[in-house]
């Protein structure tokens, strides 16, 4: 179904390394890593699974490929529960010439394809935060997050960082997240410019980065980017990411140079998302968890 | 001192919260595919029997709480404590009025209930799933009422009071579900 859907939009299926040189520098995403010795490799090498296959799609992007798509495996270290497994299935794809906003059209008719939902709302991050957990301000301080907690009854781990992003997020997780998307999906876009991973940043004032995610019935489904393509700026990301791992004791990996090197010669205006398969199978099959749609989760792989 | 990561939560697992002992009743790992991991647990404070709910970075630790289930047989109530025993080694423990709660009602002697040990001191006691005892009250019996529509009250030997049907007599031995207190059926003689 969801091959169909691509073909008949002329978008190209790839495959990409899971077994990829480089990790990924995200604060909190872990990669597995693996070893290699063999011919290439009299030392033996460190390779890393990959978190999702981002960087070699856009690599063959800034290579010219047009509009690409992947159903694949990704993994991600430590991460198990109602809806995580640390190996699952990824759908990603990129769309050159489309704005983040024409891609979320794009999400919007596969969702209603493959689940046969409502055309889907649209708010923006700054929006929800008003509305489910009170907190206004465009850019909010630390102590307006931990005055909403109080207020939402939410007790805060016993040791938390004054970091804004993870009070932003355990607001996000506990008061946002679960109501969203009930009764139709719903797409929150316009994310703090601090949470702007790999998309493109705008100056509004505050500025915002320009990425989405979707939502069905609390689920987070999807996360896009209009992808950053700036090769500098990546490169101070990548770096402003491996400060805050040192900062947190997290492994050191390596920033993707392939990836930056791709960026330098150009990688044209583009939109990417990547979508979560097996939650898509858990709602489309009424289930709650995604143990319920893999046939062997980690605990029984 | 023990301790649990976050890692290692599961329900049932006895963790020290607030100074208090308490049980995870429900883990769930709250991750947004871009941020800081959580666990989200309930937690059932095991002195109150209240549920919480309370939310941890990934990789926390919290103290585990010296709590353990243990079958011991009730041998009596001296007015202040009530006295239960270990089968096997004959060792004794005196629960309070507080850690009984409402299990005290289904009890006459000899029953074997499991005890919660906190520290090795009683902390709550569950009464067996199924008492029988025997009617000491109640109004009479109306022959030809078998199965019972309204129902009326019965006082047990124990002193606890259950809804029975009208067919019931005194001296009739009742068996008793002691989770809902709901009467099931006459006990066979």
């Amino acid at each position: 179904m969801l091959r169909t859907f691509f073909a008949a939009r002329d978008v190209l299926e790839v495959d990409t390394p899971v077994l990829g040189t480089a990790g990924s520098t995200d604060p909190h995403l872990a990669s597995f890593s693996a070893h290699y010795s063999g011919p290439g490799a009299p030392q033996g090498r460190t390779l890393y699974l990959q978190t999702s296959p981002e960087f070699a799609m856009k690599r063959l992007l800034a290579a010219g490929s047009g509009p690409i798509y992947q159903i694949g495996k990704a993994f991600r270290d430590g991460e198990a529960g109602r809806l995580h497994n640390p190996e699952f299935s990824l759908l990603e794809w990129y769309r050159p010439g489309f704005s983040y906003h024409e891609l979320m059209d794009e999400v919007d008719v596969l969702l209603r394809t493959v689940l046969g939902v409502p055309p889907a709302e649209r708010c923006t991050y700054h929006e929800l935060l008003g509305v489910h957990a009170g907190v206004k301000s465009a850019a909010p301080r630390l102590q307006e997050l931990r005055t909403a907690c109080q207020r939402l009854g939410i007790v805060p781990p016993p040791v938390m960082e004054d970091d804004v992003d993870d009070w932003l997020t355990l607001l996000w997780t506990h008061a946002v997240e679960p109501r969203l998307g009930r009764s139709r999906p719903s797409f929150v876009y316009d994310y703090p410019a601090t949470q702007a991973m790999l998309a493109r940043v705008r100056s509004d004032d505050p500025p915002v980065a320009e990425r989405f995610e979707v939502f069905v019935n609390g689920v987070e489904l999807a996360n896009g980017f209009q992808e950053l393509a700036d090769a500098a700026e990546q490169r101070r990301r990548f770096e402003a990411d491996l400060t805050r791992r040192r900062a947190r004791d997290a492994e050191s990996v390596a920033m993707d140079e392939r990836l930056l090197a791709a960026l330098a010669t150009g990688l044209p205006p583009c939109s990417g998302v990547a979508l979560g398969v097996d939650r898509l199978v858990m709602l489309a099959t009424a289930t709650v968890s995604v143990e319920q749609v893999i046939a062997f989760p980690i605990g029984r792989a | 001192m023990a301790t649990f990561s976050t890692n290692e939560f599961r329900s049932g697992l006895k963790i020290m919260l607030d100074g208090d002992p308490c049980a995870i009743v429900e883990n769930e790992f709250v991750k947004p595919g871009k941020g800081q991991a959580f666990s989200r647990v309930k937690i059932r404070n095991l002195k109150t029997g209240r549920v919480i709910e309370r939310t941890f970075k990934s990789g926390d630790t919290v103290e585990a709480a010296d709590v353990m289930d243990v079958d011991m047989q009730y041998l009596y109530n001296d007015g202040e404590f009530w006295h239960f025993m270990l089968p096997d080694t004959f060792e004794q423990f005196a629960a309070t009025e507080a850690a009984m709660s409402e299990a005290g009602i289904w009890l006459k002697g000899q029953e074997m209930c499991v005890v919660t040990l906190w520290n090795n001191v009683p902390l709550s006691i569950s009464a067996p799933n199924f008492v029988e005892l025997a009617v000491t009250e109640t109004d009479p019996g109306v022959r030809g009422d078998t199965s019972g529509g309204g129902g009326k009250p019965a006082t047990l030997e124990t002193g606890a009071v259950v809804r029975v049907p009208l067919f019931i007599n005194i001296g009739d031995v009742l068996k008793v579900d002691t989770r809902t207190g709901e009467y099931v059926s006459r006990a066979k003689a």
